[in-house]
């Protein structure tokens, strides 16, 4: 497959990375060497086979609806220097 | 390690401390060492009473800085402990610091360290990696001459990795066995907590301790942990660790402890041919594939680094702080594992390695019908000096982990333990269990460090 210079950019913009030229020269020297090696995977047949999320098996675990001690209002805050009225700060959500 | 089964002093813990800044200075084995922490725990009288432990920077200890070796979370000070701490503590151990890391676990020489980290240096020769992602836990494990035990992780071999190369006993449980609740994620589905120790025996009181269902970790086992063995062990020798690549006097080494082994067991050799060729390829593109959809949650707003002023909008905000915090090695996996979930390359890369995943899952559950255990080196080298690290490319680190991904994709107990020495470094041995068997695992460790 092609990995060109639109395709790293597209990856980045996904990420959410801004890539400087130099990084974009080397992710895409890292990326073709990378994916080639990747492409192992297409001898093998996987027809019929089931896909493992997780090593073992486990059904859905389930816990009583119950309230217990968690963190406070305060000590979440605590993780930030931006808050106000109780509440996280953020950036705009519409640019 | 002898247990002393009596609250450690103010001035033992002093001392201590006081050794691991020593070992620090040189060997950078940690990010944070616990000084008042440690001396502030409640000490709770228990089968741990006068064990040190020191933990992996990616699993949480309250109010201790817990980066994951990362910048971007420098700063960040968990309100709460993993359940592993928890017990931990319930049992009277002292948590005496946090060990360095490759940055969230993104690597296999401890050189992917955040910026501002130190990268950790190898006890037998600091010219040489401690291996990684857990080596601060490895070179302190080596290095402690007090009763010390480091709770470590792996999620592609990031324990048994160091532990070879250090030179001490890295033991990686069944996926699941151990709680995860405060555990910084990498690849959710491959993560396990696991222990470093100089000796055997110091493993089984902590995984006993450790062990266990927690409700808060959804992936965890309601099996209870099984310390069963048989005597006299089936043991398989992975063909492929005689193959090109793997160096020659590792392979005298292992050929040395089989004979040994010989005496008591019965030991044949088994092929793991779809492990072999597809492991390294599987493991990259389901943990990149996770861990770019993990770090998402590193935005800049709720913990760790933050940018002055937030009058940006939410796109260019976040892509902002990630560019300026990432690592180059952080910002190549979740490039990879973006690719690799991306509409259009899902299912040629993301889906097919899960498929592929379980034919790897199915061709260890059918040698573990003939098997007990089975047997490799764990790594193809001994550690590699710094100025080799550099002249690797990053694919070539990747392919260093040949022998280790395999028991992590399978979620397969697994353990390293040391055989033998070149050029005064050390060589490990990989031991591997099926699921639940971690008795079996110890035991097959007891017999081989009884043979030196």
């Amino acid at each position: 497959m092609k990995i060109d210079t639109e395709l790293i950019q597209k990856i980045a913009t996904l990420a959410h990375l801004e890539l400087t030229e130099e990084e974009v020269k080397t992710f895409k020297k890292d990326f073709k060497e990378i994916l080639n090696t990747f492409s192992i995977l297409d001898r093998i047949d996987v027809k019929g086979t089931k896909s493992s999320f997780r090593p073992l098996e486990q059904k859905n675990i389930l816990r009583e609806d119950k309230i217990k001690p968690s963190l406070t209002q305060k000590e979440t805050l605590s993780f930030t220097k931006d808050h106000k009225d109780g509440f996280f700060i953020g950036p705009k959500t519409i640019e | 390690m002898t247990p002393t089964t009596k609250t450690p002093s103010k001035k033992e813990i002093q001392n201590v401390l006081k050794e691991c800044e020593t070992h620090n200075k040189k060997h950078h084995c940690f990010t944070t060492l616990c000084k008042e922490e440690a001396q502030k725990q409640k000490k709770a009288k228990g089968t741990l009473s006068g064990i040190y432990i020191s933990v992996k920077d990616n699993i949480c200890v309250k109010d201790v800085e817990t980066t994951a070796g990362s910048h971007i979370l420098k700063g960040y000070l968990p309100k709460f402990d993993a359940t592993t701490i928890q017990k931990l503590k319930e049992e009277g151990a002292t948590i005496i610091g946090k060990t360095s890391c490759d940055a969230f676990g993104f690597g296999s020489f401890n050189t992917n360290v955040g910026k501002g980290f130190s990268i950790p240096k190898n006890p037998h020769d600091t010219k040489r990696t401690t291996g990684g992602s857990s080596g601060g836990s490895a070179a302190i494990t080596q290095l402690a001459t007090f009763p010390h035990v480091s709770l470590a992780e792996s999620t592609g071999g990031s324990i048994a990795c160091p532990a070879s190369f250090c030179g001490i006993i890295g033991l990686t449980p069944t996926y699941g066995r151990v709680s995860r609740y405060g555990l910084i994620p990498y690849a959710n589905s491959l993560d396990k907590i696991g222990i470093m120790s100089k000796k055997v025996s110091e493993i089984e009181p902590i995984l006993k301790v450790i062990s266990g269902f927690d409700e808060k970790d959804g992936t965890s086992l309601k099996e209870p942990l099984n310390l069963n063995a048989p005597k006299k062990l089936r043991i398989g020798i992975i063909k492929e660790s005689y193959a090109k690549g793997i160096d020659p006097e590792i392979q005298k080494a292992l050929k040395s402890i089989l004979t040994k082994l010989k005496q008591k067991h019965t030991i044949t050799e088994i092929s793991l041919p779809l492990t072999t060729t597809y492991g390294v390829a599987c493991y990259y593109i389901l943990a990149t594939s996770e861990a770019s959809t993990n770090l998402a949650c590193l935005s800049g707003l709720r913990y760790g680094q933050e940018l002055p002023k937030k009058n940006k909008g939410f796109n260019s905000y976040f892509t902002e702080v990630r560019t300026k915090s990432f690592n180059q090695e952080s910002k190549r996996r979740i490039m990879i594992g973006t690719f690799t979930r991306m509409a259009g390359y899902r299912d040629a890369y993301y889906i097919k390695a899960t498929k592929v995943r379980t034919k790897i899952i199915q061709e260890y559950k059918k040698a573990f019908k003939t098997y007990d255990v089975l047997i490799s080196p764990t790594m193809p080298f001994i550690a590699p000096t710094f100025s080799n690290i550099d002249k690797m490319t990053p694919l070539q680190n990747y392919l260093s982990d040949i022998l280790t991904v395999g028991s992590n994709l399978a979620g397969l107990p697994h353990a390293s333990i040391p055989i033998g020495k070149k050029e005064g470094m050390p060589i490990g041995l990989l031991a591997i269990t099926d699921h639940l068997k971690e008795g079996t695992l110890l035991q097959t460790l007891k017999e081989i460090e009884a043979l030196q």
